[in-house]
């Protein structure tokens, strides 16, 4: 058995934000678990910023962004979480700075600041269109730097929760395949996304949703997991990321008719609405015929006037995406683009200090702690604004490491935990991992997740409805069944990557069974869940979080809880 | 639907194989659009799930996908499969180079990161933890660190670099163009001892200038222009008491007599010192005389001028004066 006081499980910006919290907070014996290398985490694929009123640029202030947050949410945001994060985010910056981060710069030498979609003032710092890039590398030369101890391609199992505490995580070293307890005083998750569970998606394929479901069948809820942000830019049928950025910079929209379509949907911010509005209304133009390419399945984003040299000097990267992936010059020609599964605004359920909580008391479980994309506080409410995941993951990532040193410092008790608990959770996870090697049956793993993927985007995509929902559920537990007769070809032990592909379709499933779940009963269109039959927010049956405890029988089970309201009452969101 | 393909790729299971063996897998691709990765994925997703590889974001910013196509370094996920046929609709595809293979495509990348974490990869300042406001640093002093920066520590670089793979002890391009991120980073205040580092025996000048990192390198990085980068910042600075430099400063000084590069000459301006040349220079030369490489001249060992000017010598003389006017202190 191995032992660490504190494990961070996952190396994007929210796990080495905690790991170096944590010690700089005086944690002394913390380890980073990855089961890719800490600079491969999809927070490198980040794009185009990072949120802080600096006011570098023009004027600004933490209330403008934390207004544009809760009203980017759609009320659906706890406001102690918002303030926090806005309030936090310029020392965060300067931090990031400190530590070496590259940032690209105004003509004075001071962090250049750019606009993006929902956000009043251009608030977004950027290092050209790879900031998400520039700060994973920065943490991680941190991290290089204190030492921190790394369990790179190491692979997460089962987390130990007994007793009301968490006492560790059941682990595979994927190089050689064995199976090991770590046991800790304290656990964080900042285990990322779930968007492959969608076709088109800009995540990474790494992006499955492990942590929120092997917390979810550990006893805690997720939360909120029905709102997931459809990005209105990514390339045409490959859902690569093209940074908001480009619509910051100027960029525009044109549908397959040329023209500027969000002019009929949000005349205001234009092209700068926030993302569920944007995709909506290029959903929309798609679904009524205005769309481009041979099957009319797209839109068009426009860089033309834009100019080389500002392309160039802003958005290299996307520029280079686009003449690899599409063949397409974007200095010449608008580059076709559809809506793509880009971010989960739900997940795993925790308080503003990152302490995960599992029930509608907000009741903490003692020793786990979580933040970034996999954890839900909920800052972004229903519908995230560009710029502020970095924030977030930095920001969260920061508290749960610092509460984790002040609980190891002051809070922490030695909970009874028998060896017999560890040794149940690594016979579980061991006979987990014996039957997935000899999975014998006459299904393709590969066909299973391409028609999950298939049904879930057109059943649960940027629009739902009851009966396309109701279908889903029956087909999810067809998708089960599926699974349980599939067939592995690699029944070895060492770095089996297809034993890893089927552990994480087993979780993309489960987690498609409570997104669903949550979409079908949440009967209102708020933020990234939009409903053809239920079209306009309900707050009086709706302002509240969903909560879904997985019941005995594995089925997800709804529950609900308060939305905390504290300076933002409700209104209208128009843009 | 898109004509068939093979992919031919160098396999290696450690639990059944004793060494690796070449597999075909011949197959309609995805698409006509379809990546390499793509194709790769399609094989293991629908044909053998044995296939083992590393794979992440497919946008060329995860770093997980280098290997060997073709023979050269590069990421797989960032082109398209037809770029990549030979005349028999063939790809081959192979474990990266410089690093001991696991399993199939994937390589253990220890040796690689060690590098990076030699050449101390982040800020040093003692200004790190001022809280107010951010340093100020033009967008000329962030253009000398943009390609640099943007390394996604890929190893297509380290796995053809051809110094490394002859010296162990060569840093390679990718932790030598993560040194020059840091050196030229205005925020740090270590440059000058880094590049007293950076300039010993496996750093700065042990690059062969073979290119190959150019070539393999998936970003704008392009290290060897990063190992350039430090050199010329190392003579502004007055790093002289190297081997490296006192080469590349005797290469012009030898230009500048004749216009012809006397080899012979240049080794002798690289050493440092008497002890040097008697046990590193005198030894190597006499193994060099008795395979015949080199014809011992005494006159090699007198200063001055061994053959006559090349025509022309006036237009050379230029050149060189012109590129001093231009930076004179590139090259004193």
């Amino acid at each position: 058995m191995i032992e660490h006081d504190v494990v961070i499980v996952g190396a994007g910006l929210a796990g080495q934000s905690a790991a170096l919290a944590a010690i700089a907070g005086g944690a002394k014996d913390v380890a980073i678990l990855s089961k890719v290398h800490p600079v491969r985490s999809h927070s490198g694929a980040a794009q185009g910023g990072i949120a802080a009123s600096l006011g570098n640029e023009a004027e600004d202030s933490v209330e403008m962004h934390d207004y544009d947050t809760v009203k980017g949410g759609d009320f659906l945001s706890d406001q102690d979480a918002s303030l926090i994060l806005t309030e936090s985010a310029p020392e965060m910056i300067y931090a990031l700075e400190h530590m070496g981060v590259v940032f690209s710069r105004t003509e004075d030498g001071k962090i250049a600041q750019r606009p993006f979609g929902g956000h009043s003032s251009p608030r977004a710092c950027f290092a050209a269109d790879r900031t998400g890039h520039a700060i994973l590398h920065g943490l991680f030369e941190q991290v290089v730097k204190h030492d921190v101890k790394i369990y790179s391609e190491w692979y997460m199992l089962s987390i130990i929760v007994h007793d009301h505490g968490c006492h560790g995580i059941v682990v595979m070293n994927i190089d050689s395949g064995e199976i090991e307890v770590i046991k800790t005083k304290a656990v964080m998750f900042g285990t990322g996304g779930y968007g492959r569970i969608f076709q088109t998606t800009t995540n990474a394929f790494a992006s499955t949703g492990d942590g929120a479901i092997i917390s979810y069948r550990a006893g805690v809820p997720l939360e909120d997991t029905e709102f997931m942000q459809f990005h209105p830019t990514g390339l045409y049928r490959h859902g690569i990321l093209a940074s908001e950025g480009a619509r910051g910079e100027g960029a525009y929209l044109i549908n397959g008719e040329g023209e500027r379509f969000m002019e009929r949907y949000a005349a205001g911010m234009m092209e700068l609405a926030p993302r569920d509005i944007v995709s909506r209304a290029e959903q929309t133009e798609i679904d009524e015929g205005r769309g481009g390419e041979e099957d009319g399945d797209a839109v068009y984003l426009d860089l033309r006037h834009l100019g080389r040299e500002r392309i160039m000097e802003r958005l290299p990267q996307i520029w280079q995406l686009s003449r690899d992936f599409q063949g397409i010059d974007m200095i010449e020609e608008p580059i076709p683009i559809q809506p793509t599964a880009h971010y989960s605004m739900g997940g795993i359920p925790t308080n503003v200090d990152g302490e995960v909580v599992y029930d509608e008391e907000n009741t903490v479980l003692a020793g786990y702690y979580s933040a970034g994309e996999c954890a839900c506080v909920s800052t972004h409410g229903a519908n995230r604004l560009g710029t502020n995941s970095l924030l977030e993951a930095c920001v969260y990532g920061d508290r749960a490491g610092r509460s984790i040193a002040k609980y190891l410092s002051g809070g922490y008790e030695e909970r009874p935990a028998t060896p017999q608990v560890f040794s149940d959770a690594v016979a579980q996870a061991t006979e987990r991992a014996d039957r997935v090697r000899a999975m014998d049956g006459p299904e393709r793993l590969g066909d299973i997740r391409n028609d999950l993927k298939v049904a879930m985007t057109n059943k649960c995509g940027v629009y739902r409805d009851e009966g396309p929902l109701t279908e889903l559920t029956d087909e999810l537990r067809e998708f089960r069944g599926r699974y349980a007769r599939a067939h592995i070809s690699d029944r070895t032990r060492r770095f089996n990557t297809e034993f890893l592909e089927a552990v994480e379709l087993d979780h993309m499933i489960e987690l498609a069974e409570v997104m669903v779940a949550g979409a079908l009963a949440r009967k209102e269109s708020r933020g990234g869940h939009s409903r053809r039959d239920f079209p306009t927010r309900d707050d009086e049956n709706f302002l509240k979080h969903t909560l879904a405890n997985r019941a005995e029988d594995g089925t997800p089970d709804l529950t609900y809880k308060p939305v905390k309201i504290i300076r933002h009452e409700p209104v209208e969101r128009t843009y | 639907m898109p004509e068939p393909i093979t992919i031919r790729v160098k396999r290696f299971d450690p639990e059944t194989d004793a060494e690796s063996y070449w597999q075909d897998y011949t197959f309609e691709p995805p698409s006509e659009d379809s990546t390499l990765l793509d194709c790769i994925n399609h094989i293991k997703w629908f044909i053998d799930g044995t296939l083992t590889y590393r794979m992440s974001c497919r946008s060329a910013i995860c770093g997980s996908c280098a290997m060997r196509v073709n023979g050269g370094g590069q990421l797989v996920c960032n082109s398209q499969y037809r770029d990549h046929l030979d005349a028999d609709n063939t790809i081959t595809v192979e474990p990266a180079g410089n690093m001991p293979v696991v399993k199939d495509l994937v390589t253990d990348a220890t040796g690689f990161w060690e590098k990076i974490r030699a050449v101390d990869p982040y800020i040093r300042s003692d200004r790190e933890r001022e809280a107010e406001g951010e340093h100020l640093m033009s967008p000329e002093d962030f253009s000398n660190i943009d390609d640099a920066s943007t390394c996604i520590m890929c190893g297509a670089c380290y796995s053809e670099c051809a110094s490394y793979e002859i010296d162990k002890n060569f840093l390679g391009p990718a932790a030598l163009a993560k040194a020059q991120r840091v050196v030229h980073d205005t925020r740090d205040e270590e440059q000058g001892p880094r590049l007293a580092r950076l300039s010993e025996y496996g750093g700065m000048w042990d690059c062969a200038h073979c290119f190959a990192c150019v070539q393999a390198c998936p970003k704008p990085v392009n290290p060897l222009y990063r190992i350039v980068d430090l050199r010329n910042e190392a003579h502004r600075r007055n790093f002289h008491d190297n081997n490296g430099s006192r080469h590349a400063r005797g290469f012009v000084d030898i230009i500048e007599e004749s216009g012809w590069l006397d080899e012979a000459k240049l080794p002798l301006k690289s050493v440092g010192s008497l002890k040097e040349f008697v046990t590193d220079l005198l030894p190597m030369g006499i193994r060099m005389g008795v395979k015949n490489k080199f014809r011992p001249n005494p006159m090699h060992l007198l200063p001055g001028r061994h053959h006559p000017p090349v025509p022309k010598m006036n237009e050379i003389t230029k050149i060189i004066d012109k590129t001093k006017a231009a930076d004179p202190a590139d090259n004193e």
